[in-house]
C-alpha cells in the first residue's frame, strides 16, 4: 500500500473513532433521568443560597445554552457548533465561571507534567530493556522482574507509596499542591523555581511507571528478534555482533512505536488520579471536584479535550510508524 | 545383573513422575509459582471477610484511631475497623474483576473469532469496529457511562468496566483464530457439514484457549484497577466498600498528609499485590506458551548438550576399549 493511501486509512478511521467519541460526549450525560439541569438546580435550591428567582434565571440560561428544548439532533449540532468554535459552556458549580477559563488554568499543569513524563520515560524504558536483553542472566532478570512490577504498579499506587515516604515522613519534597501558600501563578524565576519543588514527586510517579512498562515490552521484543533468522543468518556470515546489535535494535523498537500510542490513553487516564493524590491543580482534580459538583459542562469539557488530545497524538504516532516502516503498509494492507 | 536392572529402572521411574506431574511436564517457573501465591493470598483475604468477626460497616472507633487496643490497623476516617473494611473491600474488588473479567472476555472473544474466522467484509467492520473503540481512552468511556447511570452496583460497575474493555482481548484473539482458519482441520470439519458455531467452539477455540486463558487474567486485574480508579474519582459503587472507594476516603480525609498510613498503605499494598500477581502470573504462563520467551531453557540446554557429549564421549571409549579388548582375546586365541 502506498504511503498517502496509508495515510488516508488512518486519518478515515481516526475521524470515525472522533465523530464517535465525540457522540458518546454528547448522548451519555443526556441520558441522566430528568436531564443534568433538574438535577443541578434542585440540588442548588436545596443548599438553600439561591433564591428562587436566581434559581428560575440559572435554569433558563441553562435550558437555553444547551438548547434543552430543541429536539436532540439539534442539540448535537448547538453542542458541536459550540465546541468547534471553542466555547466549552458554563460551569454549573462556579456559575457564571466559564469552562474554558477553568480548564485554561488547569490544562498547563497538567501538560507540564505528563509530556515530559511520556517522552524521557519512553526513551529510558526502551534502553533498559534493550539492555536487559542483551546482557541477560541476572541483570536481566532483576531488570525484568522489577519492571514488571513497577509497570503492573497502578500509578496512584506509587503516587500514593511516594508522597507518603518521601514527603510526609522524609520531609525531602512538599505535601501535595503545586506551588506554596500565598504565591500566585506568574511567569517569574522565583515563582518557577518554587513550582519545581512540588513538581517532582508527580512527574516521578508517572515516569517511573513508564518505564517499566517500556522496559518490559522492549525486552519481550528484543528477546523475540534475538531468535529471528536473519540473526543466525548474520552470525552464520560472520557479520559483527555490533553490527547485528544495531539490525535488531531497529526491529525490536518498530513494535515500540505503537507502544507508545497505545501507552499514552493509560498514562493520561492514570494521571487523572497521580493529580488527585498530590492535590496537583491539573485536569485530574478539577474533574474530581467537578464529579463532586455534578457539574455536567466541565466533566464533558474534560472528557472532550483528552479524548482529542490522545487520539491526535495516536493518530501522529500511527503516521509516524507508518514512514518509517515500509512493512507495516504492506502488511496493513489487508487489517484495519 | 540386579545393578544393572536397577540402572534401567530408574530413568523409567523419572519418566513416570514427569507424566503424573502434569505441572512438571510443562516446565514452570519460580516466577509461576510466586504469581500463584500473591493471587492465593489476596483471594484468601477476600474470603477472610466472611468469618471476621467485626462488620465492614460497624463503627468501633474514632477518626483514625492508630493501631493497638485490639484493632490490628486501627480505625479509618468513618471510625470502622481497617482489616475488615479491606477484607470487604478485596472481596469487592475481586467479584468486580472477575465479573467484568468474564464479560470483556465472552465480548472480545466472539467478535474475535468471527472477525478472524469468516474474514471478508465482517472482519473489515468487526476490526474496524474495534479499532474506534481501543483508540477512545476506556477510562474517559468509563467515567461518562457512570455518571449518566442514576446509581451504580457493584454489578453495574463490573458491567460496564466490561464491555469498555473488551478491544484488546479481540484484538488478539482474531490473530490467532485467523491463522487457525487456514489449517486442514477446518475443511475436514467444514467437508463433514459441520455448522459455523459448531466449528468456532469445537475447532478454532481450542486452539486459541491459551490466550483466551492469559487474556482473561490481564482482563481481571484492569478490571480491578479501573474499578478503583473510578471509585478515587467518586463514582464508585455506592454504599458498597471497595479497595477503590477504601483509598477515595482516605485522600478525602487527608489521611497521607495526617500520617495515618493504616487508613491508605493496606488498600494500596493489596491493589498493588492484585495487578502484579496477575501480571506475573500471565508472564509466566505466556513464557509456558511462548518456548521463544523461555531464557532459562537455554542453560539447561546447554547443561543436556554438554551431558549428551560426555555420554556420547564415554560410549565411544566403551566401544573403543571393547574393540580392543575383543581383538587382544581374540588375538590370544589365535596365539
Amino acid at each position: 500500500m502506498k504511503l498517502g493511501r496509508y495515510i488516508a486509512t488512518k486519518t478515515v478511521w481516526y475521524a470515525v473513532a472522533l465523530i464517535a467519541a465525540v457522540g458518546l460526549n454528547f448522548l451519555l450525560p443526556r441520558l441522566v433521568p430528568g436531564n443534568p439541569v433538574d438535577v443541578i438546580v434542585s440540588n442548588l435550591a436545596r443548599g438553600g443560597s439561591v433564591t428562587s428567582e436566581q434559581q428560575k434565571q440559572i435554569y433558563d440560561s441553562f435550558v437555553a445554552e444547551f438548547g434543552l428544548d430543541q429536539p436532540l439532533w439539534q442539540q448535537f449540532f448547538t453542542y458541536v457548533g459550540k465546541v468547534f468554535s471553542g466555547d466549552l459552556g458554563t460551569s454549573f458549580a462556579y456559575y457564571p465561571a466559564s469552562v474554558n477559563g477553568l480548564i485554561g488554568d488547569a490544562l498547563p499543569w497538567s501538560i507540564a507534567v505528563q509530556l515530559p513524563a511520556i517522552l524521557i520515560g519512553w526513551v529510558l524504558g526502551n534502553l533498559v530493556g534493550a539492555i536487559a536483553a542483551f546482557r541477560g542472566g541476572n541483570w536481566d532478570r532483576s531488570v525484568f522482574t522489577s519492571s514488571l512490577f513497577l509497570s503492573s504498579m497502578p500509578y496512584y499506587c506509587l503516587s500514593i507509596l511516594l508522597l507518603y515516604g518521601l514527603a510526609v515522613v522524609a520531609g525531602v519534597f512538599p505535601v501535595g499542591g503545586a506551588y506554596s501558600l500565598g504565591s500566585t501563578p506568574e511567569l517569574s524565576v522565583s515563582f518557577l523555581l518554587d513550582a519545581l519543588d512540588y513538581y517532582w514527586l508527580p512527574f516521578l510517579s508517572l515516569v517511573i511507571v513508564f518505564i517499566g512498562g517500556q522496559a518490559v515490552g522492549m525486552r519481550s521484543m528484543a528477546i523475540y528478534e534475538l531468535g529471528g533468522d536473519y540473526v543466525n543468518y548474520a552470525r552464520a556470515m560472520g557479520i559483527g555482533d555490533n553490527k547485528i546489535t544495531t539490525y535488531i535494535f531497529r526491529n525490536a523498537m518498530l513494535p515500540q512505536i505503537t507502544g507508545l500510542a497505545l501507552s499514552i490513553g493509560t498514562l493520561v487516564g492514570g494521571a487523572l488520579i497521580t493529580e488527585l493524590v498530590f492535590s496537583y491543580p491539573g485536569v485530574g482534580t478539577l474533574l474530581f471536584n467537578a464529579i463532586a459538583a455534578n457539574d455536567y459542562p466541565v466533566i464533558q469539557a474534560i472528557t472532550l479535550i483528552i479524548t482529542v488530545a490522545v487520539l491526535l497524538a495516536n493518530f501522529c504516532v500511527e503516521i509516524v510508524y507508518g514512514i518509517v516502516d515500509p512493512r507495516i503498509r504492506a502488511a496493513k494492507s489487508g487489517e484495519k | 545383573m540386579t545393578q544393572e536392572l536397577a540402572a534401567v529402572a530408574e530413568p523409567k521411574q523419572a519418566s513416570l513422575l514427569t507424566r503424573l506431574n502434569p505441572l512438571r511436564g510443562m516446565n514452570l517457573s519460580s516466577r509461576f509459582w510466586i504469581a500463584l501465591v500473591i493471587v492465593a493470598i489476596v483471594m484468601l483475604l477476600g474470603l477472610a471477610g466472611f468469618v471476621y468477626p467485626t462488620g465492614s460497616g460497624e463503627k468501633v472507633g474514632s477518626l483514625y484511631d492508630a493501631p493497638g487496643n485490639g484493632l490490628l490497623l486501627g480505625t479509618d476516617n468513618f471510625g470502622h475497623d481497617v482489616v475488615a473494611v479491606l477484607m470487604a473491600g478485596t472481596r469487592t474488588s475481586l467479584t468486580i474483576g472477575l465479573v467484568a473479567g468474564i464479560v470483556a472476555t465472552l465480548i472480545g472473544v466472539a467478535i474475535g473469532l468471527i472477525a478472524g474466522f469468516v474474514g471478508g467484509w465482517v472482519e473489515e467492520l468487526l476490526m474496524g469496529f474495534t479499532n474506534v473503540v481501543l483508540a477512545i481512552p476506556s477510562i474517559i468511556v468509563l467515567i461518562l457511562i457512570s455518571i449518566s447511570l442514576p446509581q451504580s452496583t457493584i454489578w453495574s460497575l463490573a458491567i460496564v468496566i466490561g464491555i469498555t474493555s473488551w478491544p484488546w482481548t479481540a484484538r488478539a484473539v482474531r490473530a490467532q483464530a485467523s491463522s487457525v482458519a487456514t489449517r486442514e482441520h477446518i475443511d475436514v470439519a467444514r467437508l463433514s457439514g459441520a455448522r459455523l458455531p459448531e466449528i468456532l467452539v469445537k475447532d478454532v477455540l481450542p486452539y486459541i484457549l491459551s490466550y483466551t486463558v492469559m487474556a482473561f487474567v490481564l482482563q481481571v486485574s484492569g478490571a480491578i484497577l479501573a474499578e478503583a480508579a473510578l471509585s478515587m474519582l467518586g463514582l464508585g459503587p455506592s454504599g458498597t466498600d471497595s479497595l477503590g472507594t477504601q483509598l477515595h476516603w482516605a485522600l478525602a480525609f487527608q489521611a497521607v498528609a495526617s500520617g495515618a498510613w493504616w487508613a491508605f498503605l493496606p488498600p494500596t499494598i493489596v491493589l498493588t499485590l492484585v495487578s502484579f500477581g496477575f501480571l506475573l502470573l500471565q508472564a509466566s504462563l505466556d513464557e509456558v506458551f511462548n518456548p521463544r520467551l523461555r531464557r532459562g531453557k537455554k542453560k539447561q540446554m546447554k547443561k543436556a548438550a554438554a551431558r549428551r557429549a560426555a555420554e556420547a564421549r564415554a560410549l565411544a571409549e566403551a566401544a573403543a576399549s571393547a574393540v580392543d579388548g575383543s581383538s587382544r582375546t581374540r588375538a590370544g586365541e589365535s596365539a
